[in-house]
């Protein structure tokens, strides 16, 4: 009997189009946790580090975790881990919804897509039947129109997973869409799947995850729950205004990137704030899979149709760094990034990044008059109009579909794209929080904000307020979010329980599922051997650790006004503490003792 | 004076911005209670943008905003 775990892995040969389903390896799997941690390592046995991302020796595995599908809270999170076409690196994109855990349900800890296969199509999986089937009727639909189809066909209680006109056309800022609006947004993951022809991946599931314990999970569950309801930010902060409602106080904190971060601060934030959302645009909340925080948006457009809202990231990406501080078009680029399959941070940043090309005259009118469009800071028509345009390669968008470093490289201005191992940088100016910009820049994904989130303890306070322009003791609290973040993304479980929930919490979970007797050391070793496993895939993949840096604006040009004025990031005096910390020469490559240590082989 | 800016559910059944007179020793903790707010609500206190606390002694023409539990990412 197996619990927690499905037990299975399907494999399927796109080449052949054939599949198999195989036992899941249950010691690997308790080494690296499931999720992203075991994607990981499956990933690296079996693929080349120095694959061109786009060949079909790249692979795609998507991943659910132990606790996936399962009672815990908001356990509806899956992984999907392949080369980066836009990094180069290990690309782990994450998302919620409903289809990670319907997927858990029809019996699979994994899929692991290989091959290439030479038309279009779908893979549909019902429990244990599985059918690749063809899907050229659907190739260069929108992702509503592509989900709604196979829904039709195959049952509204069918989960759909698939990519929009982006992946298709290998934009390498393209995401995965499930659930209509749910994405795993970064890296460009959608291009791979792409590249792979493979449009869509539905799934219905009809089994139950077996626990250890009944009884003590639905104890231990039930106190979870308690906990997340009475926590300030998972209770009440995120229910009431979801992740919107950092625009103000990353925005008062002096620290939300204006222009492409040429300033760090605007007097309109509140008209893109999650309070003004809930006034003029909410229709509802759109929960995802057993979560009791519910922070997802269901916002009315401005032509009257309700669609999935934006997330703080993206208010932030078509907004302020667009220098636009209009909702409604926001909101309507947000949506038209859900319909072609983009990342609404890539996309935003890379349109800001264009903006600031044109604006110091590296772009050219000649260059974007077929287009009908202006690169102007503050056009709100020029957010959506762009959004299409990358989405499906048309005109100059096509220059904009390759990212912004592409781009800025493109006219001789690198320095102008805000990124960090070629992925555009989030919402949050690291020269203000100085541990966060640390985790921008160690990042294995490149430019994220989600594999540490430092932003919470350096602006937030929790579990505890650190002095956001102090740099002591920061390395250590960076790789211990980064390690217990790898643990979480493994499990399966959102990353938002860890505003209310500590390791220990999760190490409850976790045993009581499946019966295992983790602690607090060894479930933080397992989330640091899965960082360093991901490490050395992109060392082997020739990502040098000199890319462990930050655009050269960051670490030169002082914040010009507001609140963090006159701040740089002063990474190269944090760098080599954080390498100490790691067990990491002074270059930056994990020692042999480290190693050893964690059981690497 | 000074300016209090008030952020998400604090903003219930107040005004966004708020404006007081300045005093010798006005603080943050007089005008939460002039405004009904429980120190329990106050989980982010800024001042000029930067950590305060709410017994600092505020100078004429500070900003002070004020923030409930709220996280994102």
């Amino acid at each position: 009997m197996v619990f927690g775990y499905a037990g299975k892995i399907l494999r399927v040969d796109l080449t052949n189009r054939r599949f198999r389903v195989e036992d899941l390896n249950l010691e690997l799997a308790k080494k690296y946790i499931g999720g992203r941690g075991l994607a990981t390592k499956i990933f690296y046995d079996e693929v080349d580090p120095k694959v061109e991302p786009f060949s079909k020796e790249n692979k795609v595995i998507i991943a659910t975790g132990p606790l996936t599908g399962t009672s815990a809270p908001a356990s509806g999170r899956y992984m999907v881990v392949t080369k980066s076409p836009l990094t180069g690196t290990i690309a782990s994109s994450n998302s919620g919804g409903y289809f990670g855990a319907e997927l858990k349900l029809a019996g699979y800890d994994m899929i692991i897509l290989e091959g290439k296969s030479d038309r279009p199509v779908y893979i549909l999986i019902d429990d244990d039947k599985v059918e690749i089937k063809d899907a050229g009727n659907l190739w260069g639909k929108l992702v509503s129109e592509t989900t709604d189809f196979l829904k039709n066909i195959h049952g509204e209680k069918a989960k759909v997973l698939c990519i929009g006109p982006a992946g298709e056309r290998l934009v390498k800022i393209a995401a995965v869409i499930n659930d209509y609006d749910r994405a795993a947004g970064r890296s460009g993951i959608g291009a791979v799947i792409g590249s792979k022809n493979v449009k869509a991946i539905v799934v219905k599931g009809s089994n139950k995850v077996q626990f250890y314990d009944e009884e003590r999970v639905k104890d231990v569950v039930s106190n979870k729950i308690k906990m997340l309801r009475e926590n300030g930010i998972t209770g009440q902060g995120l229910p009431t205004y979801g992740t919107a409602v950092l625009v103000n106080i990353i925005n008062e904190n002096g620290i939300f990137p204006v222009a492409n971060f040429q300033k760090s601060y605007t007097e309109y934030a509140d008209k893109i704030s999650g309070e003004t959302m809930a006034k003029d645009i909410l229709v509802r909340k759109n929960p995802c899979y057993r979560c009791p925080i519910a922070c997802g948006r269901w916002v009315r457009l401005k032509d009257g149709r309700e669609v999935g809202g934006p997330e703080y990231e993206t208010l932030w990406a078509f907004g302020a760094d667009c220098n636009v501080y209009d909702i409604d078009a926001v909101a309507k680029a947000n949506y038209l990034c859900n319909e072609y399959g983009l990342d609404t941070i890539s996309t935003g940043a890379t349109i800001a990044a264009a903006m600031e090309l044109y604006e110091k005259g590296y772009i050219k009118d000649e260059d974007i008059k077929e287009d009908g469009l202006s690169l102007r800071f503050g056009d709100s028509d020029a957010i959506i109009g762009w959004t299409k345009k990358i989405g499906l390669r048309e005109g100059f968008g096509d220059n904009m579909a390759e990212g912004s470093y592409r781009l800025c490289q493109k006219y001789g201005a690198v320095e102008l794209s805000m990124t960090v191992k070629k992925q555009e940088l989030p919402a949050y100016d690291p020269r203000g929080v100085q541990g966060h910009g640390l985790e921008y820049a160690t990042s294995n994904r490149g430019g994220c904000h989600v594999r540490g989130y430092m932003i919470s303890p350096e602006i937030l306070g929790a579990p505890q307020k650190l002095d956001r322009f102090s740099l002591e003791g920061k390395a250590e609290w960076v790789k211990i979010f980064q390690d217990l973040t790898a643990v979480i993304d493994s499990l399966g479980l959102c990353l938002f329980t860890s505003f209310a929930l500590s390791a220990k919490d999760y190490i409850e979970l976790y045993n009581a599922v499946c019966g295992f007797d983790f602690n607090q050391e060894t479930i933080l070793e397992a989330g640091e051997r899965i960082w360093n496993l991901e490490r050395i895939f992109n060392l082997k993949a020739g990502i040098d650790p000199k890319e462990d840096k930050l655009p050269k604006r960051l670490l030169q040009e002082p914040i010009p006004e507001g609140p963090s004025k006159g701040h740089v990031h002063k990474l190269s005096d944090l760098l080599p503490k954080y390498y100490e910390v790691r067990g990491w020469d002074e270059k930056g490559y994990p020692k042999k003792e480290t190693l050893i240590k964690l059981n690497i082989e | 004076m000074i300016k209090v800016k008030l952020f998400a559910t604090l903003r219930e059944g107040r005004q966004k911005e708020v404006v007081f007179d300045y005093f010798d020793g006005i603080t943050g903790k007089y005008i939460i209670d002039m405004l009904d707010i429980k120190e329990d609500d106050v989980a982010i206190y800024l001042i000029n943008g930067i950590d305060g606390k709410i017994n600092d002694k505020l100078k004429d023409g500070d900003v002070v905003s004020i923030f409930p539990p709220v996280g994102g990412g």
